[in-house]
C-alpha cells in the first residue's frame, strides 16, 4: 500500500501544492483533479519517484521510495503525457523491448495477445510513425496488460483515445483492481469504475 | 541482480540503439560525411606541400574526430526524451549507469568505429606513411569510445535546454583536449622514431576512467536534467 504525508510541491519560485496527505489501499482508485496548472502532473511525478518531493514523505509497503530505489519500480508502471512509443520500431518491438528493459519476461505470441486486445490486431508490424495518436496511445497502454505492477500511476491516460477505447480502458482497470492493484489516475472525464472504492483529490488553483 | 541479467539487459540496450540507428542511416551517414569533408578541406586549403600535410595530418584528422563525435551527441538522449522513452527508462528496475553504458556503446559503435575504418582513406590526402595510418587507427580505436563516453555527460547535463547544442560543445571540447593531444601526438612520436607506446598507454588510461566513472555521472545527470 502506498502513504503519502505532507508533501509539498515547488516548481521555480512557486508552490504548487503543500500537505497533501493519502493512502491507497489495494483494490482502490485515486482520480486527481484540477484545473490546468495546478500540479496534477508533477504530483503523478514525484509519486513514481521521477521527482524529489521538496517536503513530505512517500512510502511503499511501508518503506521510503527514495530509500527502495530502483527495488520500488518493480510494483510500478507510470503512463505520462508522452506515449514513450519509439516512430521507428513496430508496435509489437517497442512492447517487446520496453518490457525486456523493465526485466519482464514476455514471449512474442503474449504481446501480440496484449496488442490485438487494445485493437491493434493487424497492426503489429507496422512501424508507430505510421500509427495515429490514439493507436500509439493504445501501444502505451498495452504495457499496462503485460507489465504485472502493482501500481499503475496514469497521466491522463484517455486522451486521443476514442469512446470504445475508453470502454476499454475501464475494463481493464476494474479488473486490475478487483485484482487487488491500484490505480492513481488524472482526467479531466468523469470516470466511473463500478463497486471499486474512488478517492477523489482536488488540488487548488 | 545476476551477472547474467545485468549482461542481457546490456545486450537489449546495445541492441535497441543499433536497431534505432539502422532504421536512421541518414543520421549515421551524415556525420561521417561531416569528418570526411572536413579532412579533405584541409589539403585544398593549404595546397599540395607534402611534408607540410604529413606533419599536420594526424592533428587535422583528431580535430575533425572530435567535431564529429559532436556533432553526433544530439542523437544520444534528445530522441528518446522527446517521445517519452527516457523517462521510462528512468522507471525501470534496472541499474540506470548500466542502460547509460550501452546507450553510449551503441553510440560509438555506430559514429566512432566509422570513422577509425575511414581514417585510411583520409590518412592518403595527407601522404601518411603505412606505419603512420595504422598508429593513427589505433589511436581512434582507443580515443573515440573516451569521446563518446566524456560526451554523454555533457548531453546529459544539456538535455532539454535551449540552445543545447551550442552549450554541450562549449562543457565538452574542453574536456577533449588530452585525448586530442596524446591521440594527435602518438602518430608524430612514432614517426620521429620514439614509439607511440607512451602516448597509447595514456590514451588506454583515458578509456578505462572514463569507462568507469562516465555512466555513474551521466546517470546522474539524467536523474537532475528529468525533473
Amino acid at each position: 500500500m502506498l502513504d503519502v504525508s505532507g508533501l509539498e510541491c515547488v516548481r521555480g519560485d512557486r508552490r504548487l501544492f503543500k500537505d497533501i496527505c493519502f493512502s491507497l489501499r489495494p483494490g482502490a482508485l485515486l482520480q486527481v483533479h484540477g484545473p490546468n496548472g495546478s500540479g496534477k502532473t508533477s504530483l503523478l511525478r514525484m509519486l513514481c519517484g521521477l521527482v524529489a518531493p521538496a517536503h513530505g514523505d512517500i512510502q511503499w509497503q511501508g518503506s521510503s521510495i527514495r530509500a527502495m530505489g530502483e527495488e520500488y519500480f518493480r510494483a510500478v508502471t507510470y503512463l505520462g503525457h508522452l506515449p514513450a512509443v519509439k516512430d521507428d520500431l513496430s508496435a509489437l518491438e517497442n512492447l517487446l523491448i520496453s518490457a525486456e528493459l523493465s526485466g519482464i519476461q514476455l514471449s512474442e505470441e503474449k504481446a501480440i495477445v496484449a496488442l490485438r486486445r487494445m485493437g491493434l490486431g493487424g497492426r503489429e508490424m507496422l512501424p508507430a510513425k505510421v500509427l495515429s495518436q490514439g493507436q500509439r496511445r493504445r501501444v502505451a497502454l498495452a504495457r499496462l496488460l503485460v507489465a504485472g505492477t502493482t501500481l499503475w500511476i496514469l497521466d491522463e491516460p484517455l486522451t486521443a483515445l476514442d469512446s470504445a477505447a475508453v470502454q476499454l480502458m475501464q475494463t481493464i482497470m476494474e479488473e486490475h483492481l478487483r485484482k487487488g492493484g491500484m490505480v492513481i489516475l488524472t482526467t479531466h472525464q468523469e470516470l466511473s469504475v463500478p463497486g471499486v472504492t474512488t478517492q477523489r483529490l482536488e488540488l487548488a488553483p | 541482480m545476476s551477472d547474467a541479467g545485468m549482461f542481457a539487459i546490456l545486450r537489449c540496450a546495445i541492441r535497441r540503439d543499433l536497431v534505432l540507428a539502422m532504421r536512421r542511416r541518414a543520421d549515421v551517414l551524415t556525420t561521417l560525411f561531416f569528418f570526411v569533408i572536413v579532412v579533405s578541406l584541409f589539403p585544398l586549403g593549404v595546397g599540395p606541400e607534402v611534408n607540410l600535410l604529413r606533419s599536420m595530418g594526424p592533428g587535422v584528422v583528431w580535430v575533425a574526430a572530435l567535431l564529429a563525435s559532436m556533432l553526433s551527441l544530439g542523437r544520444l538522449f534528445s530522441g528518446d526524451h522527446r517521445d517519452g522513452t527516457l523517462e521510462q527508462m528512468l522507471l525501470t528496475p534496472q541499474p540506470l549507469p548500466l542502460l547509460v553504458f550501452g546507450k553510449v556503446v551503441a553510440h560509438w559503435l555506430s559514429s566512432g568505429v566509422p570513422l577509425v575504418f575511414m581514417a585510411p582513406v583520409l590518412g592518403m590526402q595527407f601522404g601518411l606513411s603505412q606505419d603512420a595510418v595504422l598508429v593513427l587507427m589505433a589511436t581512434l580505436l582507443l580515443g573515440t569510445p573516451v569521446l563518446s563516453m566524456i560526451g554523454a555527460i555533457g548531453a546529459a547535463l544539456t538535455l532539454g535546454l535551449r540552445g543545447g547544442g551550442v552549450l554541450v560543445s562549449l562543457l565538452v571540447l574542453p574536456l577533449y583536449i588530452p585525448v586530442l593531444i596524446f591521440g594527435a601526438g602518438a602518430v608524430e612520436a612514432s614517426a620521429s622514431g620514439l614509439g607511440a607506446q607512451a602516448h597509447m598507454s595514456l590514451l588506454g588510461a583515458f578509456l578505462v576512467a572514463s569507462l568507469l566513472l562516465a555512466p555513474w555521472a551521466t546517470a546522474a545527470a539524467l536523474r537532475i536534467s528529468m525533473e
